[in-house]
């Protein structure tokens, strides 16, 4: 029944998110905050993980295809499809689950219990479009951004493994990466970290935003608003597969 | 003019406010006294909207609060100024831009104007060159007087204060109570306080109401007090051997 009552006011919250902005002008320089905020502080972060994720992803190709008659720049073409559909997409927004996530419910959460959101709602304010919809929004731009940075470090990462540890020539690895290239696979991925995006932002503010208590509940929602996350971003990542791929 | 009429609020199927009738005055401090759990904060922000009744009216004048939608409600709300317990301020944003915000929010004034406005407020309340600060950087005092300045940046009809002295030292507590008196009058407004502080009851009380476990008990001035025979409230406001010999004097 807890589950059904939180799919219920979820939807709620959602269509109380997406009400028009009281003043455009504040919105988008708090759209413009956010990106800095939730993205471009996201960077380093991306930048580590996904070096260290395609160089991995490499030498496990490269040990795991080691027979003569598969050539060696398949170990390009496995990886650069490794990270483009899945690990960017999927891997960075788990990341950023945890990272932006537990920012945004704990954010939220501090603001409930300290009432700075009865402030916004005696004031008349939409308490929750006027928190929630510009995290949503710089999200949704920043987070294909994310992705698409992660796919070019990553296959670098790759390069970089398979090039010093002798495993793959610099050449192979080139070739690998620019045979049968499919550039659908590069839209599939964008498509998975907008509906990312979307969800990562709107379940964090919902845990944040009903918030009860004190400090500690605070740290609670901030963690479920994780899990939750991590969990539908798993899910999705099963249905937009089937849907987009199949 | 707030009137509450026949107010019946329960929280899973707990009764907290049980038909709860009452008027504040305009151009008075209207103070709702009780028990820490009695009841006064549920009452307050049912009065402001953030609780829905069970069942009652609340006017505001003669508008039918309860009765409106929520779009309705805006012009109600900006004539609204409220003082939440723990001041409530934007954590991140300075002083400025929180006395700003409702200005920035509802109004159509040039930056200049908003900042003159913003530093009338402040100067009202006795804060000066505090502007650039955070609310982390000022004392629980001045955070409270920020939050007032912030309230009354759009010029409310009614002001609601929860709990203003909560946290204080005596000597802030009776500045903070002063402020509220002296703005009410100024700008003739319907000011509603809770509070448990005797200073502030004695002080400010114009208009006492007394909550006990949900229901109103008792009604008059500040003054009246010393007079009423009614025991919860007695109980209540002479529990410190300090207050009973006050009043045996």
């Amino acid at each position: 029944m807890s589950f059904l009552f939180h799919i219920g006011r979820y939807i709620l919250f959602v269509k109380r998110v997406f009400a028009r902005p009281l003043k455009p002008r504040i919105f988008f320089k708090k759209v413009i905050t956010e990106i800095d905020t939730l993205g471009i502080n996201s960077v380093g972060i991306v930048f580590v993980i996904s070096l260290f994720m395609g160089a991995v992803i490499t030498l496990q190709l490269a040990y795991n295809i080691d027979m003569p008659f598969i050539p060696r720049y398949a170990i390009g073409l496995g990886s650069r499809d490794s990270i483009i559909l899945e690990f960017s997409s999927t891997i960075v927004s788990l990341i950023l689950a945890g990272k932006v996530g537990s920012h945004i419910a704990s954010e939220i959460g501090t603001m409930r219990v300290t009432e700075q959101i009865d402030v916004l709602d005696v004031m008349g304010i939409n308490s929750a479009s006027f928190l929630v919809l510009p995290k949503v929004v710089a999200l949704i731009f920043i987070n294909p951004v994310l992705v698409v940075l992660s796919m070019g470090i990553g296959i670098f990462g790759g390069w970089i493994a398979g090039s010093f540890t002798g495993i793959v020539p610099g050449a192979d690895y080139i070739y690998g990466i620019q045979y049968a290239f499919v550039p659908f696979y590069i839209f599939y991925s964008l498509i998975k970290s907008v509906v990312f995006a979307f969800l990562i932002a709107t379940i964090s503010g919902y845990w944040g935003y009903y918030t009860k208590g004190g400090s500690l509940e605070v740290g609670r929602s901030s963690t479920t608003a994780v899990v939750v996350s991590s969990v539908q971003i798993l899910l999705f990542n099963l249905i937009l597969t089937q849907l987009l791929l199949a | 003019m707030i009137k509450v009429s026949h107010i019946n609020k329960s929280f899973e199927g707990t009764p907290v406010l049980k038909d709860i009738n009452a008027s504040f005055e305009k151009g008075k401090v209207n103070l709702i006294i009780g028990q820490s759990g009695s009841g006064k904060t549920v009452l307050l922000k049912t009065i402001v909207g953030l609780h829905q009744p069970d069942s009652g009216d609340i006017w505001y004048d003669e508008r039918n609060f309860t009765g409106m939608d929520a779009e309705d409600r805006k012009d109600v709300r900006q004539e609204m100024g409220m003082l939440f317990q723990g001041s409530a301020l934007f954590d991140s944003l300075t002083v400025e831009e929180n006395v700003r915000f409702p200005l920035d929010m509802f109004t159509r004034k040039s930056m200049e104007e908003r900042i003159e406005r913003v530093n009338t407020c402040l100067v009202r309340v006795n804060l000066y060159n505090v502007n650039k600060l955070y609310p982390s950087e000022l004392s629980g005092g001045m955070q409270k007087r920020v939050a007032i300045a912030r309230a009354i940046a759009l010029n409310p009809k009614y002001l609601f204060c929860d709990e203003p002295n909560s946290g204080l030292d005596p000597r802030t507590a009776i500045v903070i109570d002063e402020l509220i008196q002296e703005l009410t009058q100024e700008f003739c407004m319907t000011t509603i306080v809770n509070t448990h502080d005797m200073n502030s009851v004695f002080g400010i009380g114009e208009n006492v109401i007394f909550i006990y476990q949900g229901e109103k008990y008792w009604e008059g001035s500040g003054e009246d007090i010393f007079r009423c025979d009614n025991k919860e409230l007695n109980d209540f406001i002479f529990a410190s051997d300090i207050l009973k010999k006050i009043r045996d004097l």
